[in-house]
C-alpha cells in the first residue's frame, strides 16, 4: 500500500516536472526577453542586458536544452528562478496563489454541493417545472462563456448600484485601495470584492453539478437495489434517500476531478475581467511581459493544483465506494 | 420507462435472447427497424434536437446570406450614426467609428462557426485514432501513449494556447489546428476505455482469432462501434472549440484584426459593456444562442444513441 | 395438502393483467391471470424469456414501474392489495410478503454492509429492536442460511461475497420477519450446479423454518420438479397450464408443456435419442396475434386455435388440473398422444465414431495471470492459476465436452487454444503441427483448420455488418476473393438452416437462435477440421435449445467435424459428447467416454456435479439422493497443497487421517481406472452415491 502510493506521488512529481519543463520550453521558443530588455527607454547597455539574461537563466547564445536543464534540476531544489521584476518566482507564487485559491475553493467547494442538491432534487421531480427551470438554466449557463458571464453579472451589479443607491458589490481588485484597517470593516470590504466572482464560480459549478448528479441520480432510480430495499418495507421515497443518493454520489467523486480543471481555467478568466491579482493574471501578465520563468511557474502551481484534485477525487472516490478500497 | 426497461422486466430465465420479441416468420417483408433507424426516430421525437438544429441552421444562414443583405459591409462607417443605439437603420447599433455591429457580428459568427466545425471534428479524429489504437494495441504503447495523454491533460489547455500565440500570430487557421491538437485528451480516454471493453466482446476476439491484424480490426470493428460516442463528442466538441476561440480572441491571443470573430467583438465590447451595452449584448447572445444549440443537437443525439446514459434525459 | 386448499388461500390472484402503454404498441406483459397459493404450499412459476412470470410477481409485490396499468385483485390474507398505497404496502413488503430476486449482486445495495442490510429490514417492522440487536439477529439469520463464520461476515460489503453467498443473504434478508409468503424469482439462474443445489437446499430449510408459502419462478423445468407441489406454465402472458408437479410432468395437456418436456435434455437418458425441436420463438407481446398464443409454433394447431384464444379449463379428471388448450380434451382422453403431437426426429444411430486420427492434441497446457486487486489502488497481489496442466487430445469426428463451473478454467483453456500462439506452458498440437513453432503465414492459414462459436449470439456478431459479411468474415481474413465469398455464405446459410436470402440483413433482425446459426455458419466458413464451441446453447431459451444441439449433430456427422464443446449443462454435454473432461480450478479431475464418467462418476467432484444436475422429471427426483459440495469454488488464486478438491470434498471429510494426509500432502495425478483417468488418491475407498 505504502509502496504503491510512493510509486504513485513519484509518478505524480514526474508529471508535474515534465508538464513544467514543456511549458518552459515553449515560453523560451515563443517568448523574447530580450526583445523586452532592448525596447527599455532609456536604453540599456548591451552588457547589462547580457548579464541579466544570465541571471534569468534566457541567454538565448545558451543551448535551450542546456537552459531547460538547470531549469529542470534547479525545480528539484525549490528554485523557479527570478522574475523579470528581480523577484523570486517563488515567493510571487506564494501571494499569486492565495489570492487564486481563495475564489477557487469557495467556488468549487459551494457550487458542488449546490449542485449536488439541485441534481437530486431535480431526479425525484422529473419532469416537474421546478426540475425542467433548473435544467434549462444549467443549460444556459452552460452555453455562456465564463467571461461574458462575468461581464453579465457586472452589468447586473452596475445596474443594482446605482438602484440601492450605494457600491455594496464592488467587481475590481479582491480589497479596495482605502479599506478601513480594523478586521471586520477589512472583512466586509474584501467579501463586497469577492461576492461577484464567487457567484459566477458557483454558477458555473452548480450548472455542472447538478446535471451530473441529476444524471447519477436517474440512473438510481431504477436500480436493483432500490427494488430490493422497497420489497424490505421501505416507501419508495424513503428509499431513494437512504439507498438511492448514497450510490449516485459515488461518480461525483470522478467527476469532481474533472470539473476542476474547468474551473481553473474559468476562474483564471475571471481573475482578468475581476482585476484579481491571482495566477491567472499574473500568467498572462508575465506572458506580455516576456517573462518565462513566470510562466513556467505559473503552469507548475496549475499543475499541482490537476494533480492534487485529482488525488482527493481517488481518495473521495475510495471513501465513497467500499468496492475500489480494497 | 424505456423500451429497454421493459425488455429487462420481461425477460426471465437466462436473460438473453430477449431482444423484444418478433415476428416469427424469418423472410419476408417485414418492416425491421436497424440500429440508425432507431436512433432516428428517437431523435425525431426529441423537441431538442429539432429546437437545436432550427437555431443552428438560423445562424448559419445569419452568417453567410444575412452579410450579403446587409447594406453595409463590416468596414464601412456610418458618419451619421457613432455609437448609436439600436434603429431601424442598426438592429443592433453601431460602434465609436460607425461600424454596423449587426453585420460585424454575423462576419464574425462565420469566423467562430468555420473555427468550431473543423477544429471540432478535427479534435474528435486524432481522439479516434489515437483512443482506439491505445486501447486496442495495449501493453507498453498503451501506456506511453496513456502516459502522453495524463501528460497533456496536467497542462493547462489556456495557458499553453496562450503561449502558442508567438506561433501563430494572428493566422486563425494555424490556431483551429492548435485548438485541436489540445482539446482531443478527454475523448482519447473514453475512447481508449470502449476500446479495451470492446477488445474483450466476442465479436472482435472472432476477428483475431480469424487472424485479421489489429488496423483492419480497429478499423473494422471498433471505429464503426464507437461511432456513435464519436459523432456526439464532434458536436459537442465544435461548442467547445467556439468557446476556447472565442475566450483566445477576447483575451487579445486568438483572432486579430482585421479578421473579426465573435471573440475580437466581445472583446471591443467589453470596454462599454456597462454603458453601451449593445456593443457587448449583441455579440454575447448570438454566441449563447450558439452554444445553447449545438448543445441541445449533442445532447439529443446523445440521449437517442444510449436512452439510459444521457445527460438531460426527460 | 386437501386441508390447507379447503379453507382460504394465502394469496389469490383474480384477472391480473400488466400493460405497458408504449408508443408503437402496448406491451402486454400479463394477461388474465388467476391462480392461489395457499399457506405452506410450493408453487412453481414456469416459463420462457418474456412470458410474464416475473412481470406479474412483480405486481404481487407492487413493485411495478410508475407506468405499468395493473388491473385485476390481488388478495393477500384477505387484503386487497392492489387497494394499498405505498406506505401500506410497506408494511406488508418484507414483513409478511418477501421476495428473492435474481441477480444479488445488483439486488443489494453496494455501499451498506450485508449485516445493515438486513439490519434494516429487522428494523422495519419492529421499531423496539435496537441496532445492536439487529445485528445480534442478522448473524443468527446469517448462520441458518449455512453462512460460516457469519459474526464476522456480517460486515461485509457485498461485493465481497461470492454469488452463492449473496444469495444465501437475500433469503436471510427475505425470511427475516418471518414472512407467509416467499417469492422467489429465478433464485438460481445466474449460479453454478452445485451451488445452486445449495441454495434450493437454504430455500427448503428458510421455508421449514418459517411455515412459509413459496412461489419459486424459474425458467428450470429440472428445478422445479424437485420442489414444487404444484406447477403453473406461463407463455406469452398467458397461464396455460396449471396442475400438480406429478401431472404436468406425467399427463401435460396444453401442447406448450408437452413440446418444453420433449425438447429438454435429461442427464440420465441424453444422447440415446434425438431431442425434439419446438420451432419458432414466442409471439411479441406489443404485437399479439389472434387466437391462441402459441398457435403459430403448435403442431396440432386447427383453425379455431388462429380464432378464438383459449381459456384455462379442467379437461382430465382432476378439477385441479386446469390447461389453455382447444385440444385438450383429446390430449387428456389420451386420443393423442405426446409422442403423436412432437415426433421425435429419426432416432440417432449410435454411431461408434471410431478412433480416428488425432487432429487436436492439448499437452500440459499452462495459462497463469496476474491477480489486481483494487480499483483505485491497483496493484497485484497474486497469481490465477487459471489453466495448470491441462491436456486431451480430440481425434476426428469426435467431440470432446470440456465441463465444470465457472472459473474451473474451461473458457480460458480453449481461447488459450484460439490464439495459436505458443502457451505460457505446454504444447498445441493441430494437425500435427506445433503452434509454438509457425511462421505468421502458416499461422494464418492454420486458423482456418480451427475455428470459435461463442456463448452469447448478441456478443459473438459485429452489429455493425449484415450477416453476409459476418459469415464471410474468416474467409476475408484468408483473402478469398469476393465472388467466392458469396457462393459459400449462400451455401453456409443453406447450410444450417437459414435461408440464403437472408444475407444482406443486420443482426437485429434475427432472434437469438437464428444469430446462434449465423455463428455457426460463420465457424465453418472456412471449412474447419475442429470446431470449438464455448457455451453455445446457454445464452438461449430452453424451447431453443433442442434445434441448436440437433444442428451440431448433424454437422458433425455430415462434415466430420471434430467438436471441442465447452459447458456447465451437464445433460446437454451428454447428448452431444463422445467424450468428456470434467475440470476443476485449472485441472482435469476426470476425463473418460462420456457414458462411462457420467453412469459411474468416480471423483468425488464428478458425483457432485452429476447429482446437483436437476433432472425434469419429479419422480426421478424425489428418489434421489445427493453428494452435495460445502461452500463455494476457492479463487483459483488460494495456494492449496496437495489435492486442489479437498477443501470441498465429501470423501474427504469421511477418511481417516491417514488417508487424508495423503490428500494434503500429494497432488493426484491422473490415473487409469478403467477406461476413464481419475485424478484422486481414493477412488477405491469412494462410498458416495450419486442418485
Amino acid at each position: 500500500m505504502i509502496v504503491y502510493l510512493l510509486r504513485r506521488i513519484l509518478n505524480y512529481a514526474i508529471l508535474t516536472g515534465v508538464a513544467a519543463s514543456l511549458a518552459y520550453v515553449l515560453a523560451s521558443i515563443g517568448l523574447k526577453p530580450v526583445a523586452a530588455l532592448e525596447a527599455k527607454r532609456p536604453p540599456v547597455p548591451a552588457s547589462v542586458i547580457q548579464m541579466k539574461l544570465d541571471q534569468l537563466g534566457a541567454n538565448p547564445d545558451d543551448p535551450l536544452i542546456e537552459r531547460t536543464w538547470v531549469w529542470f534540476t534547479n525545480l528539484f531544489h525549490g528554485d523557479l528562478g527570478m522574475t523579470v521584476n528581480n523577484h523570486h518566482v517563488t515567493d510571487q507564487l506564494a501571494v499569486r496563489a492565495g489570492v487564486s485559491l481563495q475564489l477557487l475553493l469557495i467556488g468549487s467547494i459551494v457550487g458542488a454541493i449546490v449542485g449536488v442538491i439541485l441534481g437530486i432534487w431535480g431526479a425525484v421531480a422529473q419532469y416537474k417545472a421546478s426540475d425542467q427551470v433548473v435544467t434549462f438554466v444549467s443549460y444556459l449557463i452552460f452555453a455562456t462563456p465564463t467571461f461574458v458571464l462575468a461581464i453579465l453579472s457586472m452589468i447586473v451589479a452596475t445596474r443594482f448600484n446605482q438602484a440601492i443607491g450605494t457600491q455594496l458589490i464592488v467587481f475590481s481588485g479582491q480589497v479596495s485601495a482605502d479599506a478601513p484597517p480594523d478586521f471586520w470593516g477589512n472583512l466586509a470590504d474584501r467579501l463586497s470584492h469577492l461576492f461577484l466572482p464567487t457567484l459566477v464560480l458557483i454558477l458555473i459549478g452548480a450548472a455542472s453539478y447538478s446535471r451530473y448528479q441529476r444524471n447519477a441520480m436517474l440512473d438510481v432510480l431504477g436500480a436493483d437495489y432500490i427494488r430490493t430495499a422497497r420489497s424490505k418495507g421501505l416507501t419508495r421515497g424513503r428509499a431513494l434517500i437512504r439507498h438511492g443518493v448514497r450510490v449516485a454520489l459515488i461518480p461525483m467523486s470522478t467527476f469532481f476531478a474533472y470539473s476542476f480543471g474547468t474551473l481553473i481555467a474559468g476562474a483564471t478568466l475571471l481573475e482578468l475581467v475581476f482585476s484579481w491579482h491571482g495566477m491567472g493574471e499574473q500568467a498572462i501578465q508575465s506572458i506580455q511581459a516576456q517573462d518565462i520563468n513566470s510562466v513556467a511557474g505559473a503552469t507548475l502551481f496549475v499543475a499541482v493544483l490537476i494533480l492534487c484534485s485529482s488525488t482527493l477525487s481517488e481518495v473521495l472516490y475510495a471513501a465513497l465506494d467500499p468496492r475500489v478500497r480494497r | 420507462m424505456s423500451l429497454s426497461d421493459i425488455d429487462k422486466l420481461t425477460e426471465g430465465a437466462s436473460g438473453f435472447g430477449v431482444d423484444v420479441p418478433e415476428d416469427p416468420r424469418p423472410v419476408g417483408r417485414r418492416k425491421s427497424i436497424s440500429r440508425s433507424g432507431l436512433v432516428w426516430q428517437r431523435l425525431k421525437a426529441t423537441p431538442r434536437f429539432w429546437a437545436g438544429a432550427g437555431v443552428l441552421a438560423a445562424l448559419f444562414l445569419f452568417a453567410t446570406v444575412g452579410p450579403l443583405l446587409s447594406p453595409y459591409s463590416i468596414t464601412d462607417q456610418d458618419v451619421m450614426a457613432f455609437n448609436a443605439a439600436p434603429t431601424a437603420a442598426h438592429w443592433f447599433g453601431t460602434d465609436t467609428l460607425g461600424h454596423d455591429i449587426l453585420v460585424q457580428t454575423m462576419v464574425g459568427l462565420q469566423k467562430s462557426l468555420v473555427i468550431g466545425f473543423v477544429a471540432g471534428p478535427l479534435a474528435t479524429a486524432l481522439a479516434a485514432i489515437i483512443g482506439s489504437f491505445a486501447g486496442y494495441v495495449g501493453g507498453a504503447t498503451d501506456k506511453v501513449i496513456s502516459w502522453f495523454i495524463d501528460l497533456m491533460l496536467v497542462l493547462p489547455t489556456f495557458f499553453i494556447l496562450i503561449l502558442l500565440y508567438p506561433f501563430f500570430k494572428g493566422n486563425w487557421v494555424v490556431m483551429m489546428f492548435f485548438l485541436a491538437f489540445t482539446g482531443w485528451m478527454i475523448m482519447a480516454q473514453v475512447v481508449r476505455s470502449q476500446t479495451r471493453s470492446l477488445r474483450e466482446r466476442d465479436f472482435v476476439k472472432a476477428a483475431r482469432y480469424m487472424g485479421f491484424n489489429a488496423w483492419s480490426v480497429v478499423t473494422r470493428h471498433v471505429i464503426p462501434n464507437v461511432a456513435s460516442l464519436l459523432i456526439i463528442d464532434a458536436t459537442l466538441g465544435v461548442g467547445a472549440m467556439i468557446l476556447s476561440e472565442t475566450a483566445l480572441s477576447f483575451f487579445g491571443f486568438g483572432v486579430q484584426p482585421p479578421d473579426v470573430s465573435l471573440g475580437t467583438l466581445l472583446e471591443n465590447g467589453q470596454a462599454a459593456a456597462t454603458t453601451r451595452s449593445w456593443l457587448f449584448l449583441a455579440p454575447a447572445g448570438v454566441l449563447v444562442i450558439l452554444l445553447l444549440a449545438i448543445n441541445f443537437v449533442g445532447d439529443a443525439l446523445r440521449d437517442a444513441v444510449d436512452p439510459t446514459s444521457g445527460v438531460n434525459r426527460g | 395438502m386437501a386441508d390447507a386448499r379447503s379453507s382460504a388461500p394465502l394469496l389469490e390472484v383474480r384477472n391480473l393483467s400488466v400493460t405497458f402503454p408504449q408508443s408503437t404498441g402496448d406491451v402486454q406483459a400479463v394477461r388474465d391471470i388467476s391462480y392461489t397459493i395457499s399457506e405452506g404450499e410450493f408453487l412453481g412459476i414456469v416459463g420462457e424469456s418474456g412470458s410474464g412470470k416475473s412481470v406479474s410477481s412483480l405486481a404481487i409485490m407492487g413493485l411495478l414501474p410508475d407506468n405499468a396499468e395493473v388491473t385485476g385483485e390481488i388478495l393477500f390474507q384477505g387484503k386487497s392489495l392492489l387497494k394499498l398505497d405505498d406506505r401500506e404496502l410497506s408494511r406488508i413488503r418484507g414483513n409478511e410478503l418477501a421476495i428473492i430476486f435474481q441477480d444479488p449482486l445488483s439486488a443489494l445495495t453496494p455501499v451498506y454492509t450485508i449485516g445493515d442490510q438486513i439490519g434494516e429490514a429487522l428494523r422495519l417492522h419492529d421499531r423496539s429492536l435496537s441496532r445492536a440487536g439487529a445485528e445480534a439477529r442478522a448473524v443468527e439469520l446469517l448462520q441458518i442460511v449455512g453462512i460460516p463464520d457469519a459474526a464476522r461476515r456480517v460486515k461485509a460489503f457485498p461485493h465481497e461475497f461470492s454469488g452463492g453467498m449473496r444469495q444465501r443473504a437475500m433469503i436471510a434478508m427475505a425470511i427475516s420477519n418471518n414472512p407467509r409468503l416467499i417469492i422467489a424469482d429465478e433464485p438460481t439462474t445466474a449460479l453454478d450446479v452445485t451451488i445452486q443445489a445449495q441454495i434450493l437446499e437454504v430455500l427448503e430449510e428458510a421455508k421449514r423454518i418459517t411455515g412459509a408459502a413459496v412461489s419459486l419462478i424459474t425458467h428450470d423445468l429440472g428445478v422445479v420438479a424437485g420442489h414444487a407441489d404444484r406447477v403453473a406454465v406461463m407463455y406469452a402472458g398467458k397461464l396455460v397450464e396449471l396442475g400438480d408437479v406429478d401431472q404436468i410432468f406425467h399427463e401435460p395437456n396444453m401442447p406448450y408443456t408437452i413440446g418444453l418436456l420433449r425438447s429438454v435434455p435429461n442427464i440420465r437418458t441424453a444422447g440415446t435419442e434425438r431431442l425434439v425441436p419446438l420451432e419458432g420463438r414466442p409471439p411479441s407481446l406489443a404485437n399479439l396475434p389472434v387466437g391462441c398464443p402459441f398457435a403459430a409454433r403448435c403442431p396440432i394447431a386447427i383453425p379455431k386455435c388462429t380464432q378464438v384464444e383459449p381459456e384455462l379449463a379442467q379437461h382430465g379428471r382432476d378439477p385441479a388440473h386446469t390447461s389453455a388448450c382447444h385440444r385438450a380434451g383429446e390430449i387428456a382422453s389420451g386420443a393423442l398422444t405426446p409422442p403423436q403431437i412432437f415426433p421425435r426426429p429419426e432416432p440417432l444411430a449410435l454411431a461408434v465414431r471410431g478412433k480416428g486420427e488425432t487432429v487436436l492434441s492439448v499437452e500440459n497446457l499452462v495459462k497463469h495471470f496476474p491477480l489486481m486487486r483494487g480499483g483505485v489502488f491497483r496493484r497485484r497481489v497474486g497469481t490465477v492459476r487459471a489453466v495448470d496442466g491441462v491436456s486431451f487430445s480430440v481425434s476426428a469426428g469426435r467431440t470432446l465436452a470440456i465441463v465444470g463451473e465457472s472459473g474451473c478454467g474451461k473458457t480460458t483453456t480453449i481461447l488459450e487454444l484460439m490464439e495459436l500462439t505458443k502457451p505460457q506452458g505446454g504444447r498445441i498440437v493441430i494437425e500435427g503441427r506445433d503452434i509454438g513453432a509457425l511462421s505468421k503465414d502458416e499461422r494464418r492459414a492454420l486458423r482456418s483448420d480451427i475455428q470459435i462459436v461463442f456463448q452469447d449470439p448478441s456478443a459473438a456478431v459485429d452489429p455493425r455488418l449484415p450477416i453476409g459479411e459476418v459469415i464471410g468474415e474468416p474467409l476475408l481474413a484468408q483473402k478469398v476473393s469476393r465472388a467466392d465469398r458469396e457462393k459459400r455464405v449462400a451455401e453456409l446459410l443453406d447450410l444450417v438452416g437459414l435461408d440464403a436470402s437472408m444475407a444482406q440483413r443486420y443482426p437485429h433482425e434475427f432472434s437469438g437462435g437464428q444469430r446462434q446459426r449465423v455463428g455457426i455458419a460463420r465457424g465453418l466458413a472456412t471449412d474447419p477440421r475442429v470446431l470449438v464451441l464455448d457455451e453455445p446453447v446457454s445464452a438461449l431459451d430452453v424451447s431453443i435449445q433442442a434445434g441448436i444441439i440437433n444442428l451440431l449433430q448433424d454437422l458433425r456427422d455430415q462434415l466430420g467435424l471434430s467438436l471441442v464443446f465447452v459447458a456447465h449443462d451437464l445433460a446437454v454435454v451428454r447428448q452431444i459428447a463422445d467424450d468428456v473432461a470434467v475440470m476443476y480450478l485449472g485441472r482435469i479431475v476426470e476425463q473418460g467416454p462420456i457414458v462411462s464418467v457420467f453412469d459411474d462418476p468416480k471423483h468425488p467432484y464428478t458425483q457432485a456435479l452429476m447429482s446437483a444436475a436437476p433432472i425434469p422429471d419429479p419422480t426421478a427426483e424425489r428418489a434421489r439422493s445427493r453428494v452435495l459440495l460445502d461452500g463455494d469454488l476457492p479463487s483459483p488464486a488460494e495456494q492449496i497443497d496437495g489435492c486442489r478438491f479437498r477443501t470441498r470434498c465429501p470423501l474427504y471429510k469421511l477418511l481417516d487421517e491417514s488417508a487424508q494426509a495423503r490428500c494434503i500432502g500429494e497432488d493426484p495425478k491422473l490415473q487409469p481406472h478403467g477406461d476413464v483417468a481419475v485424478a484422486c488418491h481414493h477412488v477405491e475407498r469412494n462410498t458416495l452415491v450419486v442418485g
